[in-house]
């Protein structure tokens, strides 16, 4: 029995291979690519993302995927953000005083967190919410990897990280999940993480 | 909610094997990269670290091997350093698996590389390898350092080559042209396992913003809290770790015991 198809977009951000491991360690059926039929498919699709926000907009939009994650998100089909990833799916990116336009399926703002050492770069614990599906059945003091400057502001309902202040560490709107950290590169967490993830395409 | 205080296994590749002596009881072969990442991260380790010695440049590919088959096996951070002369360096070795790259040699002889590399990549996966050791100056002409301000010198070629270079200013530097973190190696230190040098630590935590690794001296459990006491974010080591003579469980614990967050 094969697993949830789910496509890791390939917009030339790095790290896919990454990614594509992780999940395929869990169980899914992966694909990496920037087909956006075989996106628009998918049982779920990972938005990956290293490196700068201008530079990650830039390369949805020269794949013209912006509209398949809208599409996605307003059919209520499943979509995984990973830290630059996530950070797209906001409204607006301020980085280096730059300020670009986000795919705006979440409200709010990415800004350079307020901490004496940047980039936030390690392993943090995180308060998940109650009723969290992600964190499902990982202990309290988990920890996963994070490298990040820039973070969002975080909504009620989310799971909330400190570094240097609160920020949005992971989202869940129904269909739709984010991670600020990388769950890709956090061990067995991230592996259990996944799982969880996975378990919601079923 | 602190960030963990990383701790990080160097592992000396050459030619696609692990060199310097390694003795592992419970690894078949203690030669394969890939094999001790894989004990590494079972045991615990926050990150790793390959140094890719490797002198002729036809040995590049097995490099590139080496990373690709331990990113398969490996689900934490890798950073690969050693050998990068430009930017196709970065390219590949990021495109072969590595989640940061160390640049050392090119950037002192070229800064521009950093900021070219920390553009196209992002900061986050540009690291600036420092090689640095004591100088005996007390005081020089222009007079920088005071009167028995110890002074640390940027060396190249596994600290044989000295560059005359501050290397406090040096990693300054470096942070503004976009590298995201500093691993800090003090050949004075390294091998000898007599502690790393806070000095040389402090020293650069004091002008920079990225996160610290200290690199060079570990030789017991009790050395690795007074590095994260002196500005280290992540503490790494090479012999203590592939000797067993430590093991990454207990540093952790000992960190844990002198109230240091870890993992």
């Amino acid at each position: 029995m094969t697993g949830p198809r789910v496509v890791v977009l390939d917009y030339g951000s790095g790290n896919l291979r990454s990614a594509q491991r992780a999940l395929a360690r869990v169980g899914a059926d992966v694909t990496v690519t920037a087909d956006l039929d075989v996106a628009r498919a998918a049982d779920a699709l990972v938005v990956p993302g290293v490196g700068a926000y201008a530079a990650c907009m830039a390369g949805i939009d020269a794949v013209g995927a912006a509209p398949v994650i809208h599409e996605r998100v307003a059919q209520g089909r499943p979509v995984l953000g990973i830290c630059v990833g996530m950070q797209v799916l906001y409204t607006l990116g301020d980085e280096h005083g730059v300020r670009t336009r986000g795919l705006g399926v979440l409200a709010g703002q990415v800004r350079r967190l307020a901490a004496p050492v940047l980039p936030h770069m390690g392993w943090n614990t995180v308060a998940p919410p109650a009723g969290t599906v992600l964190f499902d059945g990982l202990p309290a003091d988990t920890r996963f990897y994070f490298v990040h400057s820039y973070a969002a502001e975080p909504a009620p309902g989310d799971t909330v990280a400190e570094h240097g202040e609160p920020f949005a560490a992971a989202v869940e709107r129904g269909p739709l999940y984010a991670t600020q950290f990388h769950p890709e590169k956090s061990g067995d967490a991230g592996a259990h993480l996944l799982t969880n993830w996975l378990r919601t395409l079923r | 909610m602190t960030v963990a205080v990383r701790v990080i296994p160097c592992l000396d590749v050459d030619a696609g094997r692990v060199v310097k002596g390694v003795n592992f009881t419970d690894l078949r072969d203690a030669g394969d990269p890939v094999e001790m990442a894989k004990l590494y991260d079972a045991e615990g380790a926050d990150e790793l670290t390959f140094l890719d010695i490797t002198a002729s440049s036809g040995n590049r590919e097995t490099t590139y091997d080496v990373v690709r088959r331990t990113a398969e096996q490996v689900f934490i951070p890798l950073t690969v350093g050693g050998g990068v002369r430009a930017v196709d360096d970065v390219d590949r070795l990021l495109r072969a698996g590595a989640d940061k790259v160390g640049i050392n040699t090119a950037a002192v002889a070229r800064p521009e590389l950093v900021r070219e590399c920390a553009l196209r990549f992002g900061s986050q996966c540009i690291v600036l390898s420092v090689d640095a050791r004591r100088t005996r100056a007390v005081d020089s002409p222009g007079g920088s350092p005071g009167r028995g301000t110890p002074r640390f010198e940027v060396t190249t070629h596994g600290g044989r080559t000295g560059t005359g270079i501050d290397a406090v200013a040096w990693a300054a530097r470096a942070v503004e042209l976009g590298a995201g973190e500093i691993l800090l190696n003090s050949m004075d230190a390294d091998g000898t396992r007599d502690g790393y040098d806070l000095e040389m630590i402090a020293a650069v935590r004091a002008v920079v913003d990225v996160p610290v690794i200290a690199s060079g001296g570990a030789g017991q459990l009790a050395d690795f809290a007074p590095a994260v006491a002196a500005g280290a974010d992540a503490v790494l080591a090479a012999s203590v770790f592939h000797f067993g003579d430590l093991r990454i469980g207990a540093v952790k614990d000992a960190l844990r015991a002198a109230a240091v967050p870890v993992r």
